[in-house]
C-alpha cells in the first residue's frame, strides 16, 4: 500500500499530490513538467515536502505532523532514473554490488544470480558503463536498484531515452519483474501505451496536482479527462485472457467480459491474462451486423453516452457487456445513425488495429 | 653533481613542500566539498578567506603567522606547551607554504567536485549509502583528477614559497633555508652568481618533474575508469 499526501514548493512551482493505492504498479501519468518527477523525488526522500505524509506498506517515510522524515538511505525505496545514472568509475559488477553491500544480510530478499539471469547481465559484468548501450545501461540500473532489496521501486521515465526496440525489451523485463518479484512499483511516464501495458492504477498529474486516480481502463474512458490523457490517443483498455491461437493465420483470440477479440501476431500462452488497448479512432459503429466485411471483430454493444455536441468529431461511449469501449466518429455519422443512450449497435474493430504495442501481459 | 650543501637544501625543500601538501590536503578537500556542495551562512566569507593568501602580499601572511604562531603568539605558546613549535623551525616553513598554496589546492578540487553530477550522489543515497559513504565512494573518486591537480599545484607553489617563509621563520641554513631562500642568499653575496644559477636550474628541474608526475597520475586514472 502506497499513500502519498504532500504539498511542496520549489521556486514558483507548487505541487499538491494526493493518492493511495495497493495495486502492484501505480502509474503517474502527465505531461513533461507536470510534477511527476518531483512526486517521485519526494517519495525517495530527495526533496522535502513542506507538509504532508508518505507511507509505504504501513511504514511512514515522511510525516510533517509527527516530525518524521527518513533520510533517503533509510527509506528502502529504489529509484531507476531516465538516464540510468550508473557510477562511471565502477564496473557493472561493482555498480550492481553498490546497494547490495549496504543492505543488511537479513533484509536481502533479492538474489544476485537471479537478477543477473532475469535481466541478462552475465555478459556485461566486467564492462564499464561508458561502453554500454542505452538499453544495457537501463538494465544494469534496474538490477542495481533491485539488489538493494527495496520495498518500493520507483521508475522515473525509464524508457524515455531509448529507441522503440529497446523500449519493448525493457518493458518486457519490467513485466517480468512485476510477476517474478512481486515488488510494488511506481511507474512515471508521459507515454500512454507504456502506462496501459504495465499499470493497474493510474494517477493523472497536471500542473503540479494529482487531478484523478483510479483503474487504468476506467480513467482512460472518461471524456472529461481527455485533455490530460490525450485526445488523439484516447481509447479504452480491455482486460482479457488468451483463449486460443490460430497458428495457420497467426491470429489470437482474447476472451473478455462481454465478448471476444481477435488480434494478430501475439506471443502469449492460452490462459495468460493480457490487456489490450483499443484506440477510439479504430472503432467503427453499425446499426446492423455487417454482411461480408473484413472486420475480424464485431462486438455487440450498447451506447452509454454521446459526447460533445460541437465540432466535427464525437466520442461515443459504449458498453460491451461490462467492458467500456469508446468509438470516435464524425458527428454527422452519430446523427445519421441516431445514436443515443441505450441504442444497440455493433462495434467494428479491425484485428490489425490492435498491434503488439498495445497489448501487454497483465 | 650536487654538493652536500645543495643536496641538503633540495631535501629540505622537498620535505617542507611534502609536509605542507600532506597537512593541507585533507583540510583542502573538506573546504572544497563545503564550497562545492553546501549552502550555509558565511559561505562567501569562507570563500574569501580561502582566497586571501592569493591576493595578500606574502609578507603580510608571514607577519600574521609570526604574530599568531610565534613564540609570544597566542596559538604559538599554546601549541608549544604540547610540544608543537613552528617558530624558526622547518615546520614553520611548511605551515607558511601550506597557507600560501591553500587557495590553489581548494580551487582545483572544488572545480572538479562541482563537475560531479549531484544526481549520481542522489542515486547513491537511494541505494542505501549515508552522506559520508557517498562522499568517499562517489564524489571523491570522481573528483580525483582535480585532487591530483590541486595537490601538485600546491606542491609546486610550496617549493617556490619565499616571502611568507622568510618573514615567519627567517632564513636559517639547514632548518628553514629552502631553495628560494638559498638562491636569495647567494644573490646577496658578491661572486656567488654561479651557485645561484645552479640552484635555479635545480628548481626548474624539480618543478618539471612534479608536473610530469601529476600528468601521469591523471592520465592513468582517466584511462582506467572515467568517462572520456
Amino acid at each position: 500500500m502506497l499513500e502519498v499526501d504532500i504539498a511542496l514548493r520549489r521556486g514558483d512551482f507548487h505541487l499538491e499530490a494526493r493518492f493511495s493505492s495497493g495495486a502492484p504498479i501505480v502509474a503517474l501519468f502527465g505531461r513533461s513538467g507536470s510534477g511527476k518527477t518531483t512526486i517521485v523525488e519526494a517519495i525517495a526522500g530527495l526533496v522535502r515536502p513542506r507538509s504532508g505524509r508518505i507511507a509505504v506498506g504501513g511504514r511512514t517515510l515522511y510525516d510533517s505532523a509527527r516530525g518524521i522524515d527518513l533520510a533517503p538511505e533509510a527509506r528502502r525505496v529504489g529509484c531507476v532514473f531516465q538516464d540510468a545514472l550508473l557510477f562511471p568509475h565502477l564496473s557493472v559488477r561493482a555498480n550492481l554490488a553498490y546497494g547490495e553491500r549496504l543492505t543488511p544480510r537479513a533484509e536481502r530478499f533479492v538474489d544476485r544470480e537471479r537478477v543477473i539471469a532475469l535481466l541478462g547481465l552475465a555478459a556485461l559484468l566486467e564492462r564499464r558503463p561508458r561502453t554500454l548501450s542505452g538499453g544495457e545501461k537501463q538494465r544494469v540500473a534496474i538490477g542495481r536498484t533491485l539488489l538493494a532489496s527495496p520495498q518500493l521501486l520507483l521508475l522515473d521515465e525509464p524508457l524515455a531515452a531509448l529507441d522503440a526496440a529497446r523500449k519493448a525489451e525493457i518493458l518486457g523485463y519490467i513485466e517480468l519483474l512485476r510477476d517474478e518479484l512481486r515488488l510494488p512499483m511506481v511507474y512515471v511516464s508521459h507515454a500512454i501505451e507504456e502506462v496501459t501495458r504495465l499499470a493497474d492504477h493510474l494517477v493523472l498529474v497536471s500542473d503540479g496536482r494529482t487531478i484523478a486516480e483510479g483503474e487504468v481502463a476506467e480513467l482512460l474512458s472518461r471524456t472529461e479527462l481527455q485533455p490530460h490523457t490525450g485526445r488523439f490517443e484516447a481509447g479504452a483498455v480491455i482486460e482479457a485472457r488468451v483463449a486460443r491461437h490460430d497458428e495457420r493465420y497467426g491470429l489470437t483470440t482474447l476472451a473478455f467480459e462481454g465478448g471476444q477479440l481477435v488480434v494478430a501476431n501475439l506471443d502469449a500462452l492460452p490462459g495468460e491474462p493480457v490487456r489490450a488497448r483499443i484506440r477510439s479512432r479504430d472503432v467503427a459503429l453499425a446499426l446492423d451486423r455487417p454482411g461480408a466485411a473484413s472486420f475480424q471483430n464485431v462486438l455487440e454493444a450498447s451506447v452509454e453516452s454521446v459526447g460533445g455536441a460541437f465540432g466535427a468529431i464525437v466520442d461515443v461511449h459504449l458498453r460491451v457487456g461490462a467492458t467500456p469501449l469508446v468509438a470516435r466518429i464524425t458527428r454527422e455519422s452519430a446523427e445519421r445513425l441516431g445514436l443515443a443512450r441505450g441504442v444497440k449497435v455493433y462495434a467494428l474493430v479491425k484485428a490489425i488495429a490492435i498491434d503488439r504495442r498495445s497489448v501487454g501481459y497483465a | 653533481m650536487l654538493s652536500a650543501q645543495e643536496l641538503g637544501i633540495v631535501l629540505l625543500s622537498l620535505k617542507v613542500a611534502l609536509a605542507a601538501v600532506a597537512a593541507s590536503l585533507p583540510v583542502g578537500i573538506a573546504v572544497a566539498w563545503l564550497l562545492a556542495r553546501r549552502d550555509f551562512p558565511g559561505k562567501t566569507l569562507l570563500d574569501a578567506i580561502v582566497h586571501l593568501p592569493l591576493v595578500l602580499p606574502p609578507v603580510v601572511v608571514g607577519y600574521l603567522l609570526l604574530v599568531a604562531f610565534g613564540r609570544g603568539g597566542a596559538l604559538g605558546s599554546a601549541l608549544a606547551s604540547i610540544g608543537i613549535v613552528f617558530a624558526f623551525r622547518w615546520t614553520g616553513a611548511a605551515l607558511a607554504a601550506a597557507v600560501m598554496s591553500f587557495p590553489l589546492l581548494v580551487r582545483a578540487i572544488r572545480l572538479s567536485m562541482e563537475a560531479v553530477d549531484p544526481r549520481l550522489e542522489a542515486a547513491g543515497r537511494t541505494l542505501g549509502a549515508r552522506p559520508w559513504r557517498v562522499f568517499a565512494t562517489l564524489t571523491l573518486p570522481l573528483a580525483w583528477p582535480g585532487v591530483v591537480t590541486g595537490a601538485l599545484l600546491a606542491f609546486a607553489r610550496s617549493l617556490g614559497e619565499f616571502g611568507a617563509t622568510i618573514t615567519f621563520v627567517a632564513n636559517i641554513p639547514g632548518e628553514t633555508q629552502t631553495l628560494p631562500l638559498a638562491i636569495y642568499s647567494y644573490t646577496q653575496v658578491p661572486g656567488a652568481d654561479f651557485d645561484a644559477m645552479r640552484l635555479s636550474i635545480l628548481s626548474i628541474l624539480l618543478s618539471l618533474a612534479a608536473l610530469a608526475v601529476s600528468e601521469w597520475l591523471v592520465r592513468r586514472h582517466a584511462g582506467g575508469s572515467l568517462d572520456a
